[in-house]
């Protein structure tokens, strides 16, 4: 009798896991972007709409999260060698990037709102632009869905990485925190052309 | 390992962390969500057949009343009953134990997801008791009809005049019970790849498993839309914004497509399980290998693929384009294909076998006959748009999806309970008791869901709460047939609870089991006690032989255990 062998075949379960769950997450997120393609089709006058974004902090935020995702190779790295100072000093950095993100898209939003873009786009509405209402709907539902991703992610990270320093051990887990943190990061660089750049 | 010492009440039925335990506590919320979901059937077939009448247990039935009752009927019996039972319970009850471990991969995802379950059963519930009454939009949710008695154009009051709507929570509790399958279909992908026993190959898996696996990876491909459409639904409702407001640029028809892009490989995600069920109910009771193990996988893959083509059929009067509407149609029409092969190979499993009409393989030869012969042979109909454009909203529908879910659903489920019973319980279900229930259960479907066929071919529309209105649904013999129909629905209803009679008090006092292996089953789950101990095996399995070894020539037992060599 053994009870204290998980499974018979090698594969570590953590990441399958989170490829199942990245794979669902796609969908998600697939469903979102085909609905605003075919809509940004069909309606013109969402490029105009488009010109109102802050495309710096846009940009500004890819490089945030690109770098993230080197710190959380970084991170695994440090991992394989189970090294505990510099699991514990990447990740940090990641959440740091992950703060940053989330501090320039409410920093956006802001302003945006400021503007009276807003989701529902009483003001729009009440100029006589129907339409346009819905780019509004659609960029705050997709990069909010998004953020919460991003918070989701950053949390992830913080348990799996607290976890692994004090107890010592699950350094694996790591590496499924992070492999779902690069598909929070892939889905902004679809979001981020589709929204910001195409006028 | 059975030095496990044995937990109290509320360990069992909260924190229990045991894959027995937790399919028993989705077991029991599922009927619980069913009593209520059969309770409002009850009451909206008594009103159309007596209009006047004070429904006893309910009173006078207004019209809002009956648009509640049916559209929560529907959203019970779709996704909590269907999909919980099939998914949830079965996954939890049948994965761990077939493919010879000691529980799921992730056992504490797994109790999450039943509390997750358990939220959102508590939202339905609490749907009802809003105050504006309970969701009433059809349990497809339509826009505008499911963004409440708001509309798109009321002025904007309070967020929790909008929040502390039935539309609100019926949302909300749809979406936690997908995140919850959602996380269990992650949990039994990851159990079924990564902790099967030793030599368990992937073809030497159970029918069964197979099919869970399947289901559940179709549901994950097919309800993410569902799930973003189900969240901007919800923005519209509060926030006030206007995804689905035609006037805004938005399309109503948009969130058809969703709902059935999910609502139609659904229908496969729950007549999977069932046939995974039927194929090794059916093979053991025959005493025959199961016909074509592989040809049945491959057309079952080949179906959970064309499923993601063919949603639209459901939208052929919604003003799609007629060169779309005959694509659908073809394709809706060439999934029955896989399936005809499916239900082929089990005919073949049956041919020359040595029958035991054991009570599982009464449930099967049903659930197989009516399938097939009703409720598949009229989808041919409906799935070519030249029909469906006259049958369509008709209660010819209603009688052709309860022959495919009924069928499938209910009959697979009980096909399951009556074989596995003895299981997980170590007693024995009354055998009278359930021949009493399966022919009642057979005979008042039948009696319930043949006159709608009839009564949709005269033209009576679905979801109209009074036929009065309709001179030509008043004339002989159409309120006849609504009256058979709804005393048939009643005694099918009250004879369901023969079965949880029988199902509590088996499980109390019925007779211990005479043997570990009463069906003489090869898969590994009747290879340990009844009950299986915390962790299921005493020794882990090894795994020599496929699952449906049966009537070895070279053999003297006429099956062959798939841990024995």
């Amino acid at each position: 009798m053994n009870t204290s062998i998980k499974s018979w075949r090698n594969i570590p379960q953590a990441r399958l896991a989170v490829w199942t769950l990245i794979a669902g997450e796609f969908v998600v997120f697939g469903g979102l972007i085909v609905m605003y393609i075919l809509n940004r089709l069909k309606y013109e006058s969402w490029g105009e709409m488009a010109q109102h974004t802050n495309v710096i902090a846009g940009t500004i935020n890819t490089l945030v999260l690109l770098t993230s995702s080197y710190f959380v190779v970084k991170a695994h790295e440090a991992a394989i060698h189970k090294n505990k100072e510099k699991v514990k000093m990447w990740i940090w950095f990641t959440i740091i990037c992950a703060l940053l993100f989330l501090g320039i898209k409410s920093y956006e939003y802001t302003h945006e709102i400021m503007h009276g873009f807003t989701l529902p786009g009483k003001h729009l509405l009440a100029e006589g632009k129907h339409v346009e209402t819905m780019y509004w709907s659609f960029y705050y539902t997709m990069t909010g869905l998004h953020g919460l991703h991003v918070i989701g992610g950053a949390l992830a990270l913080f348990f799996v990485m607290r976890h692994a320093t004090k107890t010592g051990k699950d350094y694996h887990r790591l590496e499924a925190a992070g492999l779902y943190w690069h598909m929070v990061d892939i889905i902004w660089i679809f979001l981020f052309p589709l929204i910001y750049l195409i006028h | 390992m059975n030095t496990h010492k044995k937990h109290g009440f509320w360990h069992r039925f909260f924190f229990s962390l045991d894959h027995k335990d937790i399919g028993f506590q989705y077991m029991l919320t599922i009927f619980l969500m069913v009593s209520i979901g059969g309770f409002f059937a009850y009451v909206f077939r008594m009103h159309l057949a007596y209009p006047d009448m004070k429904v006893p247990l309910f009173g006078l039935v207004t019209n809002k009343d009956y648009n509640m009752l049916i559209t929560n009927h529907g959203l019970i019996m779709m996704m909590w009953l269907a999909l919980g039972m099939l998914l949830a319970v079965a996954g939890n009850f049948l994965i761990p134990i077939m493919i010879g471990t000691d529980d799921m991969a992730f056992p504490k995802l797994n109790k999450i997801s039943y509390w997750f379950f358990l939220i959102s059963v508590i939202l339905m519930i609490a749907s009802f008791f809003m105050k504006r009454g309970g969701f009433g939009g059809g349990w497809t949710m339509y826009p505008p009809l499911s963004v409440g008695d708001f509309g798109y154009n009321t002025p904007y009051k309070s967020f929790a005049d909008r929040f502390f709507t039935a539309n609100t929570f019926v949302l909300l509790a749809i979406t936690f019970e997908f995140i919850s399958l959602l996380m269990g279909g992650i949990n039994f992908f990851v159990t079924t790849l990564n902790k099967r026993a030793k030599g368990m190959t992937l073809t030497r898996m159970p029918m069964t498993v197979w099919m869970i696996n399947i289901a559940s990876v179709l549901f994950m491909f097919s309800v993410g839309p569902l799930i973003a459409g189900a969240f901007m639904l919800l923005l519209d409702i509060n926030v006030g914004t206007g995804f689905y407001d035609a006037y805004r640029g938005g399309d109503p028809l948009l969130w058809e497509h969703l709902f059935w892009f999910f609502g139609h490989p659904e229908v496969y995600v729950i007549l999977l399980p069932p046939l995974g069920f039927l194929a090794d109910i059916i093979s053991n009771n025959s005493r025959k290998p199961l016909y074509g193990y592989r040809f049945i996988l491959n057309l079952t893959l080949i179906a959970a693929i064309l499923s993601m083509m063919v949603w639209a059929h459901h939208q052929f009067v919604s003003g799609i384009d007629p060169r779309a509407a005959t694509i659908f149609s073809i394709f809706t029409i060439i999934i029955s294909l896989p399936f005809a092969g499916i239900i082929l190979a089990y005919i073949a499993t049956i041919w020359k076998g040595n029958l035991r009409l054991s009570l599982p393989m009464k449930w099967a030869l049903g659930s197989v006959t009516l399938f097939t012969l009703i409720g598949g042979f009229t989808g041919l109909y409906l799935g070519a748009a030249v029909f469906d454009i006259y049958a369509h909203n008709t209660s010819f529908v209603v009688a052709h999806f309860h022959y495919t879910l009924f069928p499938t659903v209910i009959f697979g489920s009980y096909a399951a309970f009556y074989y596995w019973f003895n299981k997980f319980t170590g007693k024995e279900l009354n055998k009278f008791w359930g021949n009493v229930h399966f022919w009642l259960t057979f005979i008042f479907f039948n009696g319930f869901a043949f006159p709608l066929f009839l009564l949709g071919l005269a033209g009576q529309q679905r979801r109209i709460a009074d036929y009065r209105q309709f001179e030509f649904l008043m004339q002989d013999p159409l309120p006849l047939y609504r009256k058979i129909a709804t005393i048939s629905a009643v005694i099918l209803i009250l004879s369901q609870f023969i079965f949880i009679i029988n199902f509590f008090w088996s499980m109390k006092k019925g007779k211990k089991v005479s043997s570990e292996n009463p069906w003489q089953s090869n898969t590994l789950e009747w290879q340990t006690s009844s009950p299986p101990p915390h962790g299921n095996f005493e020794t882990y399995p090894v795994v020599y032989h496929g699952p449906y070894e049966y009537n070895h020539p070279d053999r003297e037992k006429d099956f062959l255990p798939q841990n024995e060599k």
